[in-house]
C-alpha cells in the first residue's frame, strides 16, 4: 500500500474496477540547475496515497518536502529537471504541459499554503476570490456561485459569512484567512489536497481548530490529503501515515502509530528526542542532532544522514541504504543499523566506545 | 516560525560573479570614454577650436581627420573627445550633487521619520515640480548669460540646475531604502547596545543604502547627458566654443543636410554611453538584490 | 483575564528587574489607541530565567521592547539593578545599556549583511571604547568560542555565509560581549529548525551558567518555555494571566487560558487522547476594543457575569502560583451553577 515500487498495469477504463488509489509517485526526482551545479532537492521519492487517507510529510528546511508537493502538482519554475512519474488516477501528471495541468488544479488537486496573507489577493474581496474558481471551473453563474461561497464559508466555521464575503483579506485575522484559503481550495471539491505547513504561521489555539477543520472536511468529502509539516506533534494527531524526509529522500515511512511506536531510522528518533516535551521537567538537557543538513549540490556518497548519525558505521558512509521493509506492515525505512535492532545497538555501542568527532554545530 | 522550505533556494543564491559579454562591452565603452575624456589634454589631438577651412563639412577620413570637420572646419573627432570631457564632468557633478544632498536628506528622512520625513518629502515634491529644462533655462539665462561670463561659471550654474532635479530623485531612493533598512533588527540591536543615532545612520544604514543609490546614479548620469543635449538645443548648454556632445549636435543641426556626420557622431556617442550606463545600472541593481539572501 | 495587581512581586531588593504597572499604548489611526500591554507587573531575581509565554497579540514582545526602552513604555516603571530606566534619559540611559542586552527572533535580520562577523560582535566594544585593539579582539574571540563558533574561520566572514542557527549564535555572542547582567531573548528559536532549536536552547543554558546571566525568555512555544524557565508568566491580550514555576504550571494550571493553551499543543504521541479544541473557542478579540473586565472572558468556558463587570486582580492560589481570575481552576470555591457569559 505504501512506498513500494510496483509495476502498475493500465487496464482500459471500462474494465478497471473502482480503485481507492488516487496518487502514485514513482521515483520522483527534482533537480534545480544553478550556476553552482545541480541541486538535488528531491532525489528518488516513491509513495502512494488512497482516497480518504492523510499522509504526513515531515522534514526540516532543506529536506525537500515543499519542493516535493509542488513538484507533484507541477508548480515549479523553469530551471527544473524532473524524472520519475506522478500518476493521479491513471493520468500521468509529469507528462502534461501547463495547459493540461490547469484543468486539474483547483478542481481535482488543490493546495493550501503556509502564509494566508500572501495566498490571498490583498486587493480583491473575499467573496470574489471564492466565486472566481467556481465560475471558472464549474461554470456557475454569479448567484449560484455566491450561494455556494456562503455555504463554503459556513462549512469552514467562519462566523457571519455574509459579511465576510464583502471584506478584504487584511480585515480578517490570520486564522480566518487560513479558513478562507481552505474554503477556496475546497470550493470545487478536489480529490486531493496538499496542505503545506498550513498552521505554522498561526497561534497554537487556532492551529488545532484549523487542523480539526481539515480533518473533518477530508472525511466528509472522502478526500486524500498530504500534510506537509516540520512538527511531529501535528503529524501524530492528524495523519494516517507518516513519511519522514531528509535531504531529498524519504528515510522512513509507516502508519502513524507504528512510526512513533517503533521508529527505525536514527534521524526520526533523533528528531523526536530533540523536541522539548511538556512531559519533561524544566531544565531537562535536550538531545541535539549535531551538525547540519548536507549540501544538496553534492550529497554524501553513502547514507545522507551518516555524518550526523550516532549509529553510523563505515558501511553507512560507503553504501547508500535502500528502502527496506520492517516487520510491521506498511513500514519502510532506509538504514543499515536501525534503531531498536541488535545490529543497531551494537553499532551505537561501538561508536560510543570510540568517539568519532561529529560535524560542526549548526 | 521555522523557515519553510524555499522552493528553489539555491537557484537564487550564487549568481555568476563575472559580467556577461554585454556587460564587458558596456564597461569597455565607458572606460574608453572616461579615459579619453581625462587624457584629452595630453592626447595627440587637433585643436578643437581651430578651424581649418579645408575640412569644413567634409566627412570622415578627409585629410587624415578621423571624423572629418564640422561646419566651421574644426576637427570633429577632437571636438568629440573634448566634448566627452565636458558632458561627463557636467553629468557626474550634477549627480554627485544629487547624491550628497539628496542622499543625506533622504537618509535622515527615512531614519528619523516623523517631522523630518514630512519636511523633506515636501521639499522633494517641490523640487520635482520644477520642470527641469525650464528651470535650467531660467537659471542659466539669469545667472550665466551675457558678455564676460566664463564657461566655468556657466558650467557651475548648469551643474547646479541639473543637480537640483536629481536631488529629489536620489533623495527618494535613499529615503525608501533607508525606511526598509531601518526596520531591520540590526538597527534596533545597535540602539540596544548604546550606539548613537549618528553612528547608526552612517555606519550601519548608509552602507546598505549606497548600492541602490549607486545604480540609480548611473542611470542619472545618462539622463543628465541627454538633458544637456536638450539645453544645448535651446542655446543654454555648455558655452561655446567649449564643446560638449550636446552643443556639437546643436551646432551641427543647421548643417544636417550637407554634413550629417556632425550630428551623427555625438548622437552615436551619447546613445552608446547611455545604453552602457543603463545596462550597468540594471546589472548593479540585480547583483545587489542577490547578495543579501542568506540560507 | 485582566492581570492587574502586584501581589506576585517580590521585595525589590531581591530582584534584578522589576516591571511595575507597565502600560504600552500605540496610536492606531483615527485617533484610537491600542493598548498592547496593560498594567503588567513582573519581576526577575538574579540568576533566574523568567519565561514569558503567550500567543500573537499578547504583548510579550512589546513588553520586551518596553524593558529595553525601545521605545519607552507609556506608563509604569522598569527598575533594573536598582535604577528606574523610565526615569533616565539620553546619556544616562545609554550608560546603563551595556548591562542589559537583547537577542531577537530573526537572526538574519539582526545582522548587518555588509559587515564582517568579527566587526559585528566587536561593535559594542568599540562604541564603549573598552580595552585596546588587542584586548577587544581577544574578547570577541572568547565569546565566539563560547557560542560554539571557531573564531578564526568566523571572524572574517559575512552573515550570509552562515546558517540560521549559526547567525543566532553570532547574535548571542554580540549580546554577551559587553558582559551584561540581563539578557532578554525575544523568541530566539522560533525562526529555527527543530534540530537547531535544541542546540541553541542547550547553548543558552550553558552560557547562563558560565556567565551568571539572568534571562527573560519570550516565546509562544509552551514546551520550550517549560524547558528553559525557572518561573513562567502567561500573557493574553496585554495582560498577565498566571505566574508560576513551570512544573507546577503545567501540571496544574490555574487559569483557564493556560489550560486551553496546554490542551491545544500537539503532542508527538499518537497514543495520546485526542482532545477537543473547543476549550478556547473563537478568535482573539480586537486589541482596539478589548473586552471589559477580564479580557479572556469571550473565549472562556468558565466565564460568569462577574467576569464582564470586574477585572480580576492577581492573587496567590497555591505555593508560588499566582493567577488573575475570578474562577481559577485550583480555587476552593466551586464554579457557580448559573454558568452564563
Amino acid at each position: 500500500m505504501i512506498g513500494r515500487r510496483e509495476h502498475v498495469t493500465r487496464a482500459p477504463d471500462e474494465l478497471r474496477p473502482y480503485s481507492r488509489r488516487l496518487l502514485e509517485v514513482d521515483d520522483l526526482a527534482t533537480h534545480f540547475t544553478t550556476p553552482r551545479g545541480k541541486v538535488r532537492a528531491v532525489d528518488g521519492v516513491s509513495f502512494a496515497l488512497e482516497r480518504g487517507r492523510t499522509l504526513g510529510l515531515v522534514g526540516e528546511s532543506g529536506s525537500g518536502k515543499s519542493v516535493l508537493s509542488r513538484s507533484i502538482m507541477g508548480l515549479l519554475p523553469g530551471n527544473v529537471e524532473r524524472q520519475g512519474s506522478v500518476a493521479f488516477e491513471d493520468h500521468r501528471l509529469d507528462q502534461m504541459g501547463p495547459a493540461e495541468l490547469r484543468s486539474f488544479w483547483g478542481t481535482q488537486i488543490a493546495m493550501v499554503f503556509q502564509d494566508p496573507m500572501t495566498s490571498l489577493n490583498p486587493v480583491m474581496r473575499i467573496g470574489r476570490q471564492i466565486t472566481e474558481p467556481l465560475r471558472f471551473h464549474l461554470g456557475m453563474d454569479r448567484r449560484e456561485a455566491e450561494k455556494m461561497a456562503l455555504a463554503l464559508l459556513a462549512s469552514v466555521n467562519i462566523p457571519e459569512p455574509g459579511r465576510r464575503l464583502r471584506q478584504y483579506p487584511h480585515e480578517l485575522s490570520g486564522g480566518m484567512r487560513q479558513r478562507v484559503v481552505i474554503a477556496i481550495a475546497l470550493a470545487c471539491g478536489p480529490k486531493l489536497l496538499f496542505a503545506d505547513e498550513p498552521t505554522t504561521a498561526l497561534d497554537v489555539t487556532v492551529q488545532s481548530q484549523i487542523l480539526d477543520l481539515l480533518r473533518t472536511q477530508q472525511r466528509e468529502r472522502d478526500m486524500a490529503m498530504v500534510l506537509v509539516t516540520h512538527d511531529l506533534g501535528v503529524v501524530a494527531g492528524h495523519t494516517d501515515e507518516v513519511a519522514v524526509m531528509y535531504a531529498g529522500q524519504i528515510v522512513e515511512q509507516a502508519p502513524t502509530r507504528t512510526l512513533f511506536a517503533s521508529m527505525r531510522m536514527p534521524y526520526t528518533a533523533a528528531l523526536l528526542q530533540s523536541i522539548p516535551r511538556l512531559a519533561n521537567a524544566s531544565h531537562t538537557r535536550l538531545d541535539v542532532i549535531a551538525g547540519r543538513p548536507p549540501d544538496l549540490l553534492d550529497p554524501p556518497r553513502g547514507c545522507r544522514f551518516a555524518p550526523r548519525c550516532p549509529y553510523a558505521q563505515d558501511r553507512c558512509r560507503e553504501e547508500p541504504p535502500p528502502l527496506q521493509e520492517a516487520d510491521e506492515p506498511g513500514h519502510v525505512y532506509r538504514c543499515w543499523f536501525p534503531v531498536g535492532t541488535e545490529r543497531g545497538q551494537e553499532a551505537l555501542e561501538r561508536n560510543l566506545a570510540a568517539p568519532v568527532p561529529q560535524g560542526v554545530d549548526g | 516560525m521555522p523557515e519553510p522550505d524555499q522552493v528553489a533556494p539555491v537557484a537564487i543564491r550564487a549568481r555568476r560573479r563575472t559580467l556577461g559579454v554585454p556587460g564587458k562591452l558596456a564597461v569597455g565603452w565607458l572606460l574608453l570614454v572616461v579615459i579619453a575624456a581625462l587624457l584629452a589634454p595630453v592626447l595627440p589631438l587637433d585643436d578643437p577650436n581651430d578651424p581649418v577651412g579645408s575640412i569644413a563639412r567634409q566627412g570622415p577620413g578627409t585629410d587624415g581627420h578621423v571624423l572629418g570637420g564640422d561646419g566651421l572646419g574644426r576637427d570633429l573627432f577632437s571636438r568629440l573627445v573634448w566634448g566627452a570631457r565636458a558632458s561627463l564632468l557636467l553629468s557626474v557633478s550634477a549627480v554627485i550633487l544629487g547624491i550628497v544632498i539628496g542622499g543625506f536628506l533622504g537618509l535622515v528622512a527615512g531614519y528619523f521619520r516623523g517631522r523630518f520625513d514630512t519636511l523633506f518629502v515636501g521639499l522633494f515634491d517641490v523640487l520635482l515640480s520644477f520642470p527641469q529644462l525650464i528651470l535650467a533655462l531660467t537659471l542659466v539665462t539669469v545667472l550665466a548669460t551675457g558678455e564676460g561670463v566664463s564657461s566655468t561659471r556657466r558650467m557651475v550654474v548648469l551643474v547646479f540646475a541639473l543637480g537640483v532635479v536629481s536631488i529629489p530623485v536620489l533623495g527618494r531612493i535613499a529615503r525608501a531604502n533607508t525606511l526598509t533598512w531601518s526596520q531591520r533588527e540590526f538597527v534596533l540591536a545597535a540602539r540596544a547596545m548604546g550606539a548613537r543615532h549618528r553612528s547608526i545612520m552612517f555606519g550601519e544604514v548608509l552602507p546598505n543604502v549606497l548600492p541602490a543609490m549607486f545604480s540609480i546614479a548611473l542611470l542619472g548620469i545618462a539622463v543628465v547627458i541627454v538633458a544637456e543635449g536638450g539645453l544645448s538645443l535651446l542655446g543654454v548648454g555648455v558655452r561655446l566654443p567649449t564643446p560638449s556632445w550636446g552643443n556639437i549636435i546643436a551646432e551641427g543641426r543647421s548643417e544636417l543636410r550637407d554634413a550629417p556626420h556632425v550630428v551623427l557622431a555625438p548622437t552615436v556617442a551619447i546613445f552608446l554611453t547611455v545604453l552602457a550606463l543603463n545596462y550597468l545600472g540594471d546589472v548593479v541593481r540585480s547583483r545587489l538584490d542577490v547578495r543579501e539572501s542568506a540560507l | 483575564m485582566a492581570g492587574s495587581g502586584t501581589a506576585h512581586l517580590r521585595p525589590a531588593e531581591a530582584t534584578l528587574l522589576r516591571l511595575e504597572n507597565l502600560d504600552v499604548e500605540f496610536p492606531a489611526g483615527g485617533g484610537k489607541r491600542v493598548s498592547a500591554v496593560a498594567d503588567v507587573s513582573i519581576d526577575v531575581a538574579p540568576g533566574e530565567t523568567l519565561g514569558l509565554v503567550g500567543e500573537s497579540g499578547c504583548g510579550k514582545s512589546t513588553t520586551a521592547r518596553a524593558i529595553m526602552q525601545l521605545p519607552p513604555p507609556t506608563r509604569g516603571k522598569v527598575v533594573f539593578d536598582g535604577e528606574d530606566l523610565t526615569a533616565l534619559d539620553g546619556e544616562r540611559l545609554r550608560a546603563v545599556r551595556p548591562r542589559f542586552q537583547i537577542v531577537f527572533q530573526d537572526p538574519i535580520s539582526s545582522l548587518n549583511p555588509r559587515r564582517k562577523v568579527g566587526d559585528i560582535v566587536g561593535a559594542p566594544l568599540k562604541i564603549w571604547d573598552r580595552g585596546s585593539e588587542a584586548e577587544r579582539r581577544a574578547r570577541v574571540d572568547e565569546v565566539l568560542e563560547a557560542v560554539g563558533l571557531d573564531p578564526d574561520t568566523a571572524r572574517d566572514k559575512r552573515p550570509h555565509e552562515f546558517s540560521g542557527g549559526q547567525c543566532q549564535r553570532i547574535c548571542i555572542a554580540r549580546a554577551l560581549v559587553l558582559d551584561p547582567k540581563l539578557v532578554i531573548c525575544d523568541e530566539p528559536v522560533s525562526a529555527l529548525d527543530v534540530s537547531v532549536q535544541a542546540q541553541i536552547l542547550n547553548l543558552l543554558e550553558d552560557l547562563k551558567d558560565r556567565y551568571g546571566l539572568t534571562l527573560v525568555f519570550i516565546t509562544h512555544d509552551l514546551a520550550v518555555v517549560k524547558n528553559v524557565s525557572d518561573r513562567v508568566a502567561v500573557m493574553y491580550l496585554g495582560k498577565i494571566c498566571e505566574v508560576a514555576p513551570p512544573d507546577r504550571l503545567y501540571a496544574e494550571p490555574a487559569h483557564p487560558y493556560t489550560a486551553a493553551l496546554l490542551e491545544s499543543i500537539p503532542v508527538p504521541d499518537p497514543a495520546a487522547p485526542v482532545r477537543k479544541a473547543g476549550l478556547a473557542a473563537g478568535e482573539l478579540p480586537s486589541p482596539l476594543s478589548p473586552p471589559s473586565g477580564c479580557r479572556f472572558r469571550t473565549r472562556c468556558p468558565r466565564a460568569q457575569d462577574r467576569c464582564a463587570a470586574e477585572e480580576p486582580q492577581i492573587r496567590l492560589v497555591a505555593e508560588g502560583q499566582y493567577v488573575a481570575c475570578h474562577f481559577p481552576l485550583v480555587a476552593d470555591e466551586p464554579l457557580p451553577i448559573k454558568g452564563s457569559q
